[in-house]
């Protein structure tokens, strides 16, 4: 939980600080995944601000709160927000992806608050399925929260981990997925139909709640409401728009990872910083 | 066949793996065995009626078996992934190199009936390519036990580590190799034979083989060594380089691909470290394996006790 408990403004004005700054390090890289880091932010902000009892003083506390981002390469937004919380300093973030830098181009564990090496699409359902596991067995009161990925969701391995969850009976794992209905190739609905995606996740046995992923007052109810059913794991579909925030990376998948040049990130600037004004947040 | 080995007749290692896992998890109630529908092939049913709350089955589901396994263990359990070998290296292939070994959660990966062990069943069901593969990913130790008492250590020793580790063995009854008390430590092979004419540097249960082939030679005057490598990483290249300097000649012996196994490391080695000498690699050539019990294929492929000996007296008289 944040030290310091922080208005719904007070986070969407972080929200768009978060945006300012994935943009501006995954220029500084010339490299990142900047579509989905900008469609998960909003959730990691409530995440770790409003959600997660974890904080760099606990990440190593057994009972702490874990969150596994599964989709991994949205992993420009996770270090922006781990580095605001304080588990590394916010300089190191300008040696994103650079030679030698912990800060590689997805999540690992060498980098302080991050729970377990992914990037591969997949894997991060699993784990959280074992570690939610322990967390039943040894009568744990800790939360596992996955960030899953839409187009994630074509690989196998989520719908395996899926059935052994509801299996289980693991009501202290959260699956969140980012519904921002785009992949590489395109709209995932085109590519390999994922709809009625609720209806899916419910049928593996999950409560599912579908929520605004951009809006902090829902993410903050529907996150607070877990589990949503005792004795099964709670899904959240979170409709999400890819690059939220700059109308030109918005529904465009090919900024799935794209660096803007100087003249778009000139302009990608102006409409976050017209944002922050407009929420009260500019100079 | 190669059964004759005078150091009597033990256990499948499979049984023995399945014995100790119960015997440490009666101790500690933090020793869990994850299984992917395969605890009767693991003889893990009376495991699963001692210890309900210690077996967590995940289904057929190999991907899901050690992506679990590493949660688990990243949560202070200490973890067994128990699944045929041929399944567990190949469909889950990505979660151990992704979960368990970039991840370095320390997961005990233990691949069953490897090898041949299911060789009547077709390539489907054998694991010829696992050490080769798992040779490439960074961060996993190989321990492949020749018999009952190299399981049993193996298996302990494995709860003790802080990483990951790949333990395979097969199922059929394996011959006793040492003498209690034999000392077992992860990295360091066991010499089984000393002998100054020809080394065998052998992997799993074809040490037996080996063993075999050296009392055949014996009698016809030929002095051999017998080396069990069973741990393949790290590589005891101390032992090796012992062995090929006690020796005219080398051969290697797995239940393995020549591709990217015990063999070729061994080669490495010695390549690396100037040594030439008469050298052969004996393994499953590059072709689809021939069916037939584990035995049948080892006479097919030259890794009975017979068929060693015979190479073995062609790389000494200069025609291997």
């Amino acid at each position: 939980m944040g030290s310091v408990a922080l208005s719904d403004r007070q986070l969407r004005i972080k929200s768009i600080q978060y945006r300012l700054k994935i943009l501006k390090y995954i220029k500084m890289a010339n490299a990142g995944h900047t579509g989905g880091s900008l469609s998960c932010i909003d959730i990691l902000n409530v995440l770790y601000n409003r959600i997660l009892r974890v904080s760099p003083q606990t990440f190593g506390h057994p009972d702490r709160d874990r969150y596994i981002q599964s989709k991994g390469h949205s992993v420009e937004a996770l270090y922006v927000v781990l580095a605001d919380r304080g588990f590394f300093g916010e300089s190191e973030l300008e040696t994103l992806c650079r030679y030698m830098s912990r800060l590689a181009g997805h999540p690992t564990r060498k980098v302080p608050g991050i729970e377990h090496n992914t990037g591969a699409l997949g894997h991060g359902l699993a784990f959280a399925v074992g570690v939610a596991l322990t967390g039943k067995k040894d009568g744990r009161a800790y939360r596992v929260f996955v960030l899953l990925g839409d187009g994630e969701l074509d690989e196998g391995s989520n719908w395996e981990a899926m059935m052994a969850a509801s299996h289980y009976g693991l009501d202290n794992l959260i699956a969140i997925v980012d519904r921002n209905m785009l992949q590489i190739t395109g709209p995932t609905e085109q590519v390999c139909r994922l709809e009625p995606l609720a209806d899916k996740l419910a049928a593996f046995g999950w409560s599912v709640r579908i929520a605004d992923g951009h809006d902090i007052p829902a993410l903050t109810d529907v996150l607070s409401a877990v589990p949503f059913e005792p004795g099964r794991p709670s899904a959240i579909i979170a409709r999400t728009t890819k690059g939220k925030g700059v109308s030109f990376m918005e529904y465009d998948p090919s900024w799935h990872h794209g660096v803007p040049d100087n003249q778009q990130y000139e302009i990608a600037q102006q409409q976050l910083e017209q944002l922050l004004r407009e929420a009260g947040g500019g100079q | 066949m190669g059964n004759d080995l005078g150091g009597g007749a033990g256990k499948a290692n499979l049984e023995v793996f399945a014995q100790t896992l119960l015997s440490m998890a009666l101790q500690n109630k933090d020793v869990l065995v994850v299984t992917s529908d395969s605890r009767g092939s693991g003889h893990l049913k009376g495991f699963a009626a001692r210890l309900p709350d210690q077996i967590v089955e995940v289904g057929v589901a190999e991907q899901d078996l050690v992506a679990i396994a590493a949660g688990l263990a990243s949560t202070g359990k200490i973890v067994y992934a128990v699944s045929p070998a041929c399944f567990l290296t190949a469909r889950a292939l990505e979660q151990i190199k992704n979960d368990v070994c970039y991840s370095d959660w320390p997961v005990r990966l233990v691949g069953i009936s490897a090898g041949v062990s299911y060789g009547p069943l077709g390539s489907t069901h054998h694991s010829l390519h696992d050490i080769a593969a798992l040779r490439a990913i960074n961060n996993c130790m190989i321990i492949v036990p020749a018999d009952n008492l190299e399981t049993e250590m193996a298996v302990r020793a494995a709860a003790g580590l802080q990483h990951p580790v790949y333990i395979r063995f097969g199922k059929r009854p394996m011959p006793h190799l040492h003498r209690p008390g034999t000392q077992f430590e992860i990295g360091k092979a066991i010499w089984v034979m000393r002998g100054s004419d020809i080394a065998f540097v052998a992997t799993g249960e074809v040490v037996a083989q080996a063993v075999d082939a050296a009392r055949t030679l014996k009698a016809q005057g030929i002095e051999s060594t017998v080396v069990s490598m069973h741990t393949i990483r790290p590589l005891d290249t101390q032992a090796l380089l012992a062995a090929a300097s006690s020796c005219k000649a080398m051969i290697t012996v797995e239940e393995h691909s020549i591709a990217g196994g015990l063999g070729e490391a061994c080669a490495a080695v010695l390549m690396q470290s100037g040594i030439h000498m008469p050298f052969r690699i004996m393994g499953l050539p590059d072709e689809e394996t021939v069916v037939g019990s584990q035995l049948e294929i080892f006479e097919h492929y030259g890794l009975s006790g017979p068929r060693l000996a015979q190479t073995a007296l062609e790389l000494l008289n200069g025609r291997g």
